[in-house]
């Protein structure tokens, strides 16, 4: 492999990675503070995708560049919407019962937003690319790339990493997070209100999956099934982070991007096996995943 | 007159009581109802040809029905969802077969489930027309007697779309390509390529690509697409993915830098509006084309697509096509077995020996059922993308449509043995060209 080849690759990965992670972080984070892994996680990226797109199509005759604005009101207002109702109505209904019945509750939920989608949307591919049209082109090696996959969506995974980590780390309410998910009774004991720190943090989860659809929209045709598709490497990622770990995601996110892209420039048959071969990897190595046992607590 | 008016109530009286006596000996000649199940996608990606199918038929039903139905009798259509598949499509199929004692199946769009479905139909004995799936070992493998391909298979639809980028750009040196990672994506590359090698052995592979079904991002494949260079870019992948495949390579000018050829792009032409440039080859399964150069003029094929268009809000797309053809085969076989039955109701059994080696036709050439293997032969069309006044999307133009007996197996041979036969001298198939509006 040449140089050359080595450098596109590194940059369709870290693009790819860049995607990966935002659809994936809002799972772990759910996960990491509420113990429930959120089936339904696919179709709050699927429903943020189709949300963007419908915005996006309405406000692109005003001005193009309102698609980006566009682009966070959906996310928010999915995450809000969806994710406030689901926690408040749903899952909290069945917080502390067994692990199996959780996981078929978010999947029924699943499974009725994804024929709900399908009612709304329809069947056929959309496709609002005008965020990422209204943002030249970049030429590196002679191969052009979009600035919007190659610069914006990595810095904005950056930006939402810092941003999550900051939050979590140095405000009150995400210190106040953090006490519920290490130990719920004593958070309560000092006055804590455990009820509305998981709805916080279910609707931030869920805009953050949301934000994932919305910033992919313009990359790609958004159908029914897109959310399934999405669930699956999301899991893919939480899993070889270790579930519950953000700055793993974010590891584990560059590492499937940057194998996939590696397949696809030396063994083009190996790309679809990418990300799970790395998760099998790394669970048989460590089956807690990548940092999962390092730390007790698991944000 | 007291007289006349007497003998004319005898008459009617008589009359009357001849129609109560002779209805329930017609009713039991004709059923009430011809009842049909169609397997179609009506949940996931593959939903984009599903539902306009469905569309399709409830509206070609409807025509039926209002004119009079099959030989008199009205249809009466149910569906499965071929998106449940496995086990659940095998079961609903056979509840349908057995317990509503539907009367002719339409199985199915996926050759998957063609694949589980042909033999149950066989098992059951219920006629089953193949409206959609295209993989051509399933009529390889056996001789069925209840199921008819109604359309073309993979081979002739991929020999015609290679033959066609052969006549019109001989000099290519390097080709590539992108399929979905599935069956139709794997068999049309093997039909294409083995094919190409040996029409124009010079040609070298640079890439093979097969990323997931229903992926969403071809950035990669794209850039790796940028830095080989080929020729030729072939891609067969439908719906949402080529969408996406189409539109990144175009953002990136890929499409300017290589010559696309999608296999059965015509399904996307629509959507993709004017993001696609022009002088994309495009296949169509089929001669499907809503501006079809033979049967644009026709009164009644205009009066269908804008029907279809007022009903769906789009033009007709093959599914639509295919489906149109299932309709006219089973029409055309009733039509003929009620005739060899005497004009009464046929049986299954005389529907079924009507089907075989029957030619119809919908809204291309004439179709007809191969008797030895019951594949349909069907005509294939393919063009080049256009900008045309009035359409704010990729029309197609010069035109080829492909007389498919020249372009399949013989039924005594199999696909692969019959590609590795082939010659350049293939390329050399007169076939006729037609400008768009022409």
């Amino acid at each position: 492999m040449n140089l050359s080849i080595a450098v596109l690759a590194a940059l369709d990965g870290v693009s790819y990675a860049a995607l990966v992670f935002l659809v994936s972080v809002g799972l772990s984070l759910i996960f990491g503070v509420m113990r429930i892994v959120n089936v339904a996680h696919g179709s709050l990226y699927a429903y943020g995708a189709y949300a963007a797109a419908t915005i996006g199509i309405a406000v692109a005759p005003i001005s193009p560049w309102l698609t980006y604005p566009g682009l966070l009101l959906a996310a928010i207002g999915i995450g809000v919407v969806i994710g406030g109702l689901l926690e408040r109505f749903l899952l909290r209904l069945v917080y502390g019962k067994d692990e199996a019945l959780q996981l078929l509750i978010t999947f029924a939920v699943f499974m009725i937003l994804d024929n709900l989608q399908r009612l709304i949307w329809g069947v056929q591919p959309i496709f609002a690319a005008v965020p990422l049209q209204l943002l030249p082109n970049i030429t590196v090696l002679g191969v052009g790339y979009t600035s919007y996959q190659t610069l914006l969506l990595p810095g904005v995974a950056i930006l939402t990493l810092v941003g999550l980590r900051y939050f979590l780390r140095h405000t009150l309410s995400g210190a106040v997070i953090l006490a519920v998910t290490e130990d719920r009774e004593a958070a309560t004991a000092v006055g804590i209100d455990p009820q509305r720190v998981f709805l916080t943090t279910f609707i931030l989860g869920a805009i953050l999956s949301a934000l994932g659809g919305a910033l992919a929209s313009p990359t790609t045709s958004l159908l029914p099934g897109i959310g399934t598709d999405m669930i699956v490497l999301s899991f893919a990622v939480a899993a070889t982070a270790g579930l519950g770990q953000i700055e793993g995601a974010a590891v584990a996110a560059v590492m499937i991007g940057l194998a996939r892209a590696f397949a696809i420039y030396t063994y083009p048959e190996f790309e679809v096996l990418m990300p799970y071969l790395i998760m099998v990897l790394v669970l048989l190595l460590r089956p807690q995943g990548l940092f999962g046992a390092a730390r007790v607590r698991r944000i | 007159m007291t007289v006349i008016r007497s003998a004319l109530k005898a008459s009617l009286a008589g009359m009357l009581f001849a129609g109560l006596l002779s209805s329930p000996a017609a009713a039991q000649d004709k059923p009430a109802e011809l009842k049909i199940a169609i397997t179609t996608f009506l949940s996931g990606p593959a939903s984009v040809f599903g539902v306009p199918g469905k569309n399709a038929a409830e509206m070609i039903a409807e025509d039926i029905n209002k004119k009079g139905g099959i030989l008199g009798v009205p249809v009466k259509l149910s569906f499965i969802d071929e998106g449940a598949g496995g086990e659940a499509l095998v079961s609903n199929y056979r509840r349908v077969v057995q317990d509503e004692k539907v009367d002719v199946t339409f199985a199915s769009i996926s050759s998957g489930s063609c694949n589980q479905l042909v033999p149950l139909a066989e098992d059951l004995k219920v006629l089953n027309l193949m409206w959609d799936c295209g993989a051509s070992s399933i009529l390889e493998a056996k001789k069925y007697r209840y199921s008819f391909r109604t359309q073309a298979n993979a081979t002739q639809e991929m020999m015609a779309v290679l033959i066609y980028l052969l006549k019109k750009k001989p000099d290519f040196k390097t080709i590539a390509v992108v399929n979905q990672d599935y069956a139709w994506g794997r068999e049309s590359w093997e039909i294409f390529s083995t094919a190409l090698k040996q029409l124009k052995p010079d040609v070298q592979i640079v890439g093979e690509f097969f990323p997931k079904f229903g992926a969403p991002d071809y950035s990669t494949e794209v850039s790796r697409l940028l830095a080989l260079r080929p020729d030729v870019v072939l891609t067969t992948s439908w719906g949402g993915d080529l969408d996406t495949l189409v539109r990144q390579a175009g953002q990136r000018g890929l499409l300017r830098q290589s010559l696309f050829v999608l296999g059965i792009g015509e399904t996307s032409l629509q959507r993709l509006g004017r993001d696609v440039p022009e002088g994309l080859i495009v296949g169509a399964r089929g001669d499907h084309w809503f501006l079809h150069p033979e049967m644009k003029d026709k009164p009644e094929f205009k009066a269908f697509n804008e029907a279809f268009k007022a009903r769906t809000g789009a033009w007709p797309i093959y599914p639509v096509y295919h489906m149109a053809q299932a309709f006219s085969s089973l029409q055309a076989a009733y039509d003929k077995a009620g005739k060899a039955a005497g004009g009464k109701w046929p049986s299954r059994e005389q529907v079924i020996d009507a089907m075989q080696g029957l030619t119809f036709q919908a809204w291309g050439r004439p179709v007809t059922l191969r008797p030895d293997d019951n594949q349909g032969i069907e005509a294939q069309l393919v063009g080049l993308t256009k900008k045309a006044d009035g359409y704010d999307f990729m029309v197609l133009d010069e035109m080829m449509i492909f007389d498919s007996t020249k372009i399949i197996n013989p039924p005594t041979q199999k696909t692969g043995d019959w590609l590795k036969t082939l010659t350049p001298e293939l390329i050399k198939l007169d076939v006729p060209v037609f400008k768009h509006g022409g």
